[in-house]
């Protein structure tokens, strides 16, 4: 017998809560006790009193299982409401990321020349290194990354995907 | 100048205000304070337990049996690790239930202090909602909060962690109106256009099924009026998942008993053959399906369900109704009224259920050949104690096994809140704590466990609670020295070698409910069957019976793990004692 795996597509949703101890670890935990994929996921305070937070999470599911992730997670206490951003239109998507690079010479150079295609910032520099730093959809992001391998990566911090819903209304 | 009070005085008052009768617990150092509120203020009656997952089933029972929210009270460390079981048997089960535990003070919390616990951590994924109080000016609200949301829309367990220091700082507490909660408003109110189809969809279907479950029981005893009017406007025949037993009434010819595994031929080939399949309160668990691609091939589906999350989880939906299961079938008979719906004609679906019926699938072979002649069949011991008491409406709990479903099929429930077993967790050990806690519920009441006696062992320690309190329950063991369903699948699945089933070293149960203060029966024969029942229910206190039944009978019908419907087993005869790697799988 061989254990069979779901056809997955990657959605992106934002799941508004409030902030309260734990929560966290509620959706997180969410994830694992029923075997869902959290590919990224991104938390932070929205508004001036703090009581409530924005958490962008990126999985990847069948249709069937992605309902009953937004059915399980507006099913906590303190959810406010679910936003299944990939399937409710277009919107946004960003990520930004800090990549290390190590060089000399020419590697020193092509890191600059590339970083400038990318639109990469540097935002800290010594004789020998580069930090850049990165924005945008996870894809560039990956594609920079990966040029950075070939003139002397040495790490990457990435802060994970935040999205919101194009147009006037919130999501 | 507000008077300020202790946290565990707040705890209390706030009990009182709530309307809390009894609580079941035990003690220990991170709850001292609190039950010495309780001490002194002598308005809640205490009932003392001898384990803490005892404290929880007797909450289940006492929530089950009376609608009202059970509530707990355990210490830190290892009295809330003990309570686990039972919080998550509640949380499958959707029982309101409060449970309280100590916690060590805010100051040592992530210390490793002794009887320390990360309870909050432990019950977030087998409650609805947990909480950590840190602040006592927060205690009293919390605690009405944790009520509103164990009892409303979905039940289920609501922990609050206490701290011993929050249990003895003071603050002020008055009691709070009616709670709005920011985030959590559960939906009671179907969509209008949505019960006007659904009616419409019954109104034309031909072979409709009402396929009902706990979520009428939950909704209170109105719903199961509703269901039975629903039932009779309709014509449509009723089958019921376990849970949902007694809120319709098993003598109606309408009722074709209770679907799944271990249902009737005519509940689960209704359900095959259906074109309309109306759920109402349950939640296609896979006990009920089966093999979820046969499962109910040919029909559309309404699903009437508190809780959206059950909606399309395992089997599509075609027509979701997000509500209380009670007010949907108002609503549902209110419309189908209005628009004036004659009875459909479904003699022809009728027809066909007779003659799945004809097949008399709760029939058992009694002086029949694989020897047991002389023996008492455990299907026969249920019957004939159904026969003595059914006229006295009793309440009758289980445990977990063959004796269960025995006690699903053979004994009719007439009401709801009568029934009351571990459904969705399947916890051995369940019914004596959950007849202990109905009994205080329902002192008038009848109140039998029906149980094996390998699952009556798993919690044999609270005879004394029933001693102590001196409630009457009863106690009817099928013993028949296996887990008998341990047993039954070993035999279908692996050529009956019985891997560590056989129940050794058993008590003598009779002695052992003496030394506890209660009386003990043994029934051994047929002949000794109905003696011994009449014996049980003449004595005024605390009885356990050890019925001996037949050792190797089995429970069938039967569909096995991962089979259709249509796939049934209805005696012992079509085992074959292997099954393929796909269905050994399944559990």
């Amino acid at each position: 017998m061989h254990i069979r795996e779901e056809k997955a597509e990657r959605h992106t949703l934002a799941v508004i809560v409030d902030n309260e101890p734990g929560i966290l670890a509620r959706i997180a935990g969410l994830f694992t006790a029923r075997g869902y994929n959290i590919e990224s996921l991104t938390v932070s305070e929205v508004t001036a009193d703090k009581s409530v937070s924005r958490i962008t999470i990126v999985t990847s599911a069948s249709p069937a299982t992605l309902e009953q992730i937004v059915a399980q997670l507006d099913r906590l206490v303190p959810v406010h409401r679910v936003h299944d951003l990939t399937a409710e239109g277009p919107h946004v998507e960003r990520e930004l990321a800090l990549v290390k690079v190590r060089g000399t010479g020419d590697h020193r150079i092509e890191a600059l020349r590339l970083a400038d295609v990318y639109r990469a910032r540097v935002v800290d520099a010594t004789t020998s290194s580069f930090v850049f730093e990165v924005t945008g959809g996870i894809e560039k992001i990956d594609k920079f990354v990966e040029l950075m391998a070939e003139v002397g990566l040495i790490e990457v911090a990435r802060t994970g995907v935040v999205a919101i819903s194009r147009g006037k209304d919130a999501a | 100048m507000v008077v300020e009070r202790s946290g565990a005085d707040i705890l209390v008052e706030a009990l009182v205000d709530l309307g809390v009768e009894v609580v079941f617990g035990y003690p220990g150092g991170a709850v001292l304070p609190i039950y010495d509120a309780l001490f002194r203020a002598r308005k809640i009656k205490h009932i003392l337990v001898r384990h803490e997952q005892a404290a929880t089933h007797a909450a289940e029972g006492y929530a089950r049996s009376t609608g009202k929210p059970g509530v707990v009270l355990v210490t830190s460390g290892p009295g809330a690790t003990n309570a686990i079981t039972g919080i998550t048997d509640a949380m499958l089960d959707s029982i309101p239930m409060v449970v309280i535990t100590g916690q060590v003070p805010t100051h040592l919390i992530g210390s490793d202090a002794f009887q320390e616990a990360d309870t909050v951590g432990i019950t977030r994924h087998c409650t609805k909602h947990n909480y950590l109080v840190k602040n006592p000016a927060l205690l009293g609200a919390t605690i009405h909060e944790a009520f509103h949301i164990a009892t409303s829309g979905r039940p289920g367990p609501v922990v609050i962690d206490i701290p011993k220091d929050v249990q003895v700082a003071t603050a002020a507490y008055s009691k709070p109106g009616p709670i709005q909660h920011k985030t959590y408003r559960p939906a009671l109110k179907a969509d209008r256009s949505a019960i006007e189809q659904a009616v419409d969809m019954i109104a034309a279907a031909e072979r409709p099924v009402l396929y009902t479950g706990g979520g009428v029981i939950n909704s209170g005893p109105a719903a199961a009026q509703l269901l039975i009017e629903l039932a009779r406007i309709t014509g449509a025949p009723v089958t019921s998942t376990l849970m949902g037993l007694g809120a319709y009434p098993a003598s109606s010819p309408q009722f074709l008993g209770m679907l799944g595994m271990h249902g009737t031929y005519e509940a689960n080939w209704a359900m095959n053959q259906a074109d309309l399949i109306v759920n109402i309160g349950a939640r296609f668990d896979d006990r009920v399906t089966g093999r979820l691609d046969a499962f109910a091939p040919n029909s559309r589906k309404i699903h009437v369900d508190i809780d959206r999350s059950s909606i399309n989880k395992t089997v599509r939906i075609d027509l979701p109704i997000v509500a209380d299961a009670g007010r949907a079938m108002e609503d549902m008979i209110r419309v189908w009224k209005s628009r004036q719906y004659a009875k459909p004609d479904l003699s022809a679906w009728w027809a066909r259920i007779a003659e799945w019926r004809a097949k008399d699938s709760l029939a058992f072979p009694e002086d029949e050949p694989n020897g047991f002649r002389g023996e008492i069949m455990p299907q026969r011991a249920v019957r004939a104690l159904w026969e003595a008491t059914h006229a006295r409406q009793p309440i009758i709990t289980t445990e977990v096994g063959q004796h269960q479903m025995w006690a699903a099929q053979y004994f009719g429930f007439e009401l709801p809140n009568k029934w009351l077993t571990s459904g969705g967790l399947g916890t051995m050990g369940y019914g004596l704590p959950a007849a202990i806690g109905a009994q205080l519920g329902n002192p008038n009441a009848l109140v039998i466990d029906i149980a094996g006696e390998a699952s009556i062992q798993m919690n044999i320690q609270e005879l004394a609670t029933a001693t102590q309190y001196r409630l009457p329950v009863k106690v009817f063991i099928l013993n028949n020295e296996y887990m008998g369903m341990v047993r039954q699948w070993q035999e279908l699945t692996y050529e009956s070698r019985y891997a560590e089933s056989y129940s050794d070293s058993l008590p003598d149960f009779v002695r052992l409910a003496e030394a506890y203060g209660w009386r003990g029966i043994r029934i051994e024969r047929p002949d000794q069957l109905d003696g011994g029942i009449a014996d049980m229910l003449a004595y005024d206190g605390p009885v356990m019976v050890d019925c001996r039944v037949a050792k190797l009978a089995n429970c069938f019908p039967m569909i096995p793990s991962g089979a259709a419907h249509t796939d049934m087993i209805l005696q012992a005869n079509e085992v074959s004692g292997t099954m393929d790697d796909e269905a050994r799988a399944l559990v």
